[in-house]
């Protein structure tokens, strides 16, 4: 564990256990979210990385028989967002979630970008656009759109698709943002695109990222978190993880030895 | 006979071209058997009712003369009691479904409900008849009307029309859904904004062809009391004077089309067989078009959108 974060937490997971029905896919995780930091999950297919990313804006909600234990302390105010008392949607309306597949919804760029904004009861044109363009500057994405703002969403290619997924995402001006494996459906261009501007966004927020690909952990991530078979393996600096991780499992993992 | 290396190597023997050929030919001849029957059908429904068609055919009512007889009772009965099957069983069909599909718990009871609706879809149409008699005729007594008969039909196709909805909202991927619930949407807005919009291809297309089932009924409308002979039309639904909207004709008595083909194809004279070939071919190109339209409105919904 790194013994100073060096900035505030933005959350603090303690004890945190997943159950889809009576499996248990996460066991007794405890980790710490710095502010303002990318913190890296990574860990071989089926280690529980979505798993538990997905608990973070309460996903598993919208399907039966999943149960949480433990806590997601999210600060400043300090609540329990896994809490049953805490209305799902209030966690979601502060922290956004980008897809491993770019999902845009059947619209017009525009209305994309909009969707979270309206269904939090804006309407007023001017306002909406302003924050339309912010949104996709954001996500660097506003130079290849603005012309065509109107147009069908599917029509951009797939790394243009998940920019706007971010610009999505990001148009709501959400505190915290969870990626999930957002690379692995791109080339190597749209990649390093996304990879750069996740490192402009956390100015402003705070990311968690899920990536089965360790270059890209090392790269984005100041925190790196390696899990295996539902459980936390080891937590620290990237650096540290990849460079001199405590854990033979950790060294054996990101040396590229199983996985 | 030229060797060929490649297939040597392969090892794709020719006996299994051979049955490939011989499937192909048997799918092709199946297909010949039932497109061959609907021309055969076509033709001849053309051949004997064609020269029947005149502008007189459609403004004319029935009559004790062959040649003066005409439809003009049967297809606006039609056209009416189509309109109180739709009003009913769409709304309340799409709402079933939405509710099975996105609200209900997944238990025992669910899936019972699903086990019967498929069942209740292939239920005999006369059944429904019997039950719309006691219900609708004796219990209601809202009469041997065009409302009856309208919701005799909507109950009919309302298990298809649910079954067709469910199936078109569970097409619609599971990514869109969570995007939307990701941004903070709620469970109806998410269903109005983004599942319906998207199923709205699928759950017309199931829409049309319970229409176009329910179009073809007569078993059902005879046991409730459908005319087979009637010479004046149902009150108009307009009026002169303010809410211009006049619903009289909902308790008229009414015909529709099948049920005046049938009343004269049981006349012993040919000149009515003629009638009755006639007042086919206008009921079957009205199916045909109601399937064009579903046709026409998958493929346009299709075409906005893409998994």
């Amino acid at each position: 564990m790194p013994t100073n974060l060096s900035s505030p937490l933005k959350a603090d997971v303690k004890h945190l256990s997943f159950f889809y029905g009576t499996v248990q896919a996460l066991k007794d995780i405890t980790l710490p979210i710095a502010g303002n930091h990318v913190t890296a999950l990574i860990g071989p297919s089926g280690c529980g990385k979505t798993t538990y990313l997905r608990c973070f804006n309460r996903m598993h909600d919208l399907y039966p028989g999943n149960r949480y234990e433990g806590q997601i302390v999210l600060y400043p105010e300090g609540i329990n967002i896994i809490d049953p008392s805490v209305d799902p949607l209030a966690v979601r309306m502060r922290i956004g979630m980008v897809f491993q597949k770019p999902n845009p919804f059947p619209k017009s760029i525009y209305e994309n970008v909009a969707y979270g904004l309206r269904i939090r009861g804006a309407t007023q044109r001017n306002q909406l656009d302003e924050k339309v363009e912010q949104a996709l500057r954001g996500a660097a994405l506003w130079n290849e759109v603005k012309d065509r703002l109107h147009h069908l969403a599917f029509h951009l290619s797939g790394g243009q698709q998940q920019r706007l997924c971010i610009a999505r995402a990001l148009a709501t001006d959400p505190e915290f943002l969870l990626f999930d494996e957002p690379c692995s459906a791109l080339d190597p261009t749209a990649t390093s695109r996304v990879e750069e501007l996740l490192a402009e966004l956390k100015q402003r927020v705070t990311i968690l990222i899920v990536t089965h690909n360790m270059q890209q952990a090392a790269r984005v991530s100041d925190f790196t978190a390696f899990m295996y078979q539902g459980q936390l393996v080891e937590f620290d600096t990237t650096k540290t993880i990849f460079t001199n991780p405590a854990n033979q499992l950790t060294e054996d993992y990101v040396t590229g030895r199983f996985g | 006979m030229p060797s060929n290396p490649l297939r040597e190597r392969s090892g794709i023997g020719t006996g299994q071209k051979q049955l490939d050929r011989l499937f192909a030919l048997l799918g092709l001849l199946a297909m010949l058997v039932s497109v061959g029957a609907l021309l055969v059908l076509l033709t001849g429904l053309l051949m004997e009712g064609g020269p029947r068609l005149s502008w007189a055919f459609f403004t004319s009512y029935p009559s004790r003369f062959a040649e003066q007889a005409g439809i003009l009772p049967a297809w606006v009965g039609t056209i009416l009691v189509m309109a109180v099957t739709a009003v009913t069983a769409v709304p309340l069909g799409i709402a079933a479904a939405v509710y099975l599909e996105e609200y209900a718990p997944k238990h025992w009871l669910t899936d019972l409900i699903e086990i019967n609706m498929a069942n209740l879809a292939g239920v005999p149409s006369i059944v429904y008849g019997l039950m719309a008699l006691g219900l609708f005729v004796y219990q209601l007594r809202l009469g041997q009307s065009i409302l009856t008969a309208g919701l005799t039909l909507a109950l009919l196709i309302l298990p298809i029309v649910v079954m067709a909805t469910r199936e078109a909202i569970r097409a619609v991927p599971k990514s869109l859904r969570e995007a939307a619930f990701a941004l903070g949407a709620t469970k109806w807005q998410t269903v109005q904004h983004h599942v319906l919009p998207s199923a709205t291809g699928g759950i017309l297309t199931g829409l049309i062809l319970a229409l176009s089932r329910a179009i073809g009924e007569s078993a059902p409308l005879m046991t409730i009391g459908a005319l087979s002979f009637i010479a004046f039309l149902p009150h108009a639904p307009w009026q002169p004077d303010f809410p211009f909207l006049s619903f009289e004709w909902l308790l008229d008595p009414f015909t529709v089309m099948p049920i005046q083909m049938f009343n004269w194809v049981s006349r012993p004279q040919e000149a009515f067989h003629v009638n009755a070939a006639g007042a086919g071919l206008v009921l079957m190109v009205m199916t045909l078009g109601m399937n064009g339209l579903a046709i026409y409105l998958r493929a346009r919904y299709r075409k906005r959108i893409q998994w």
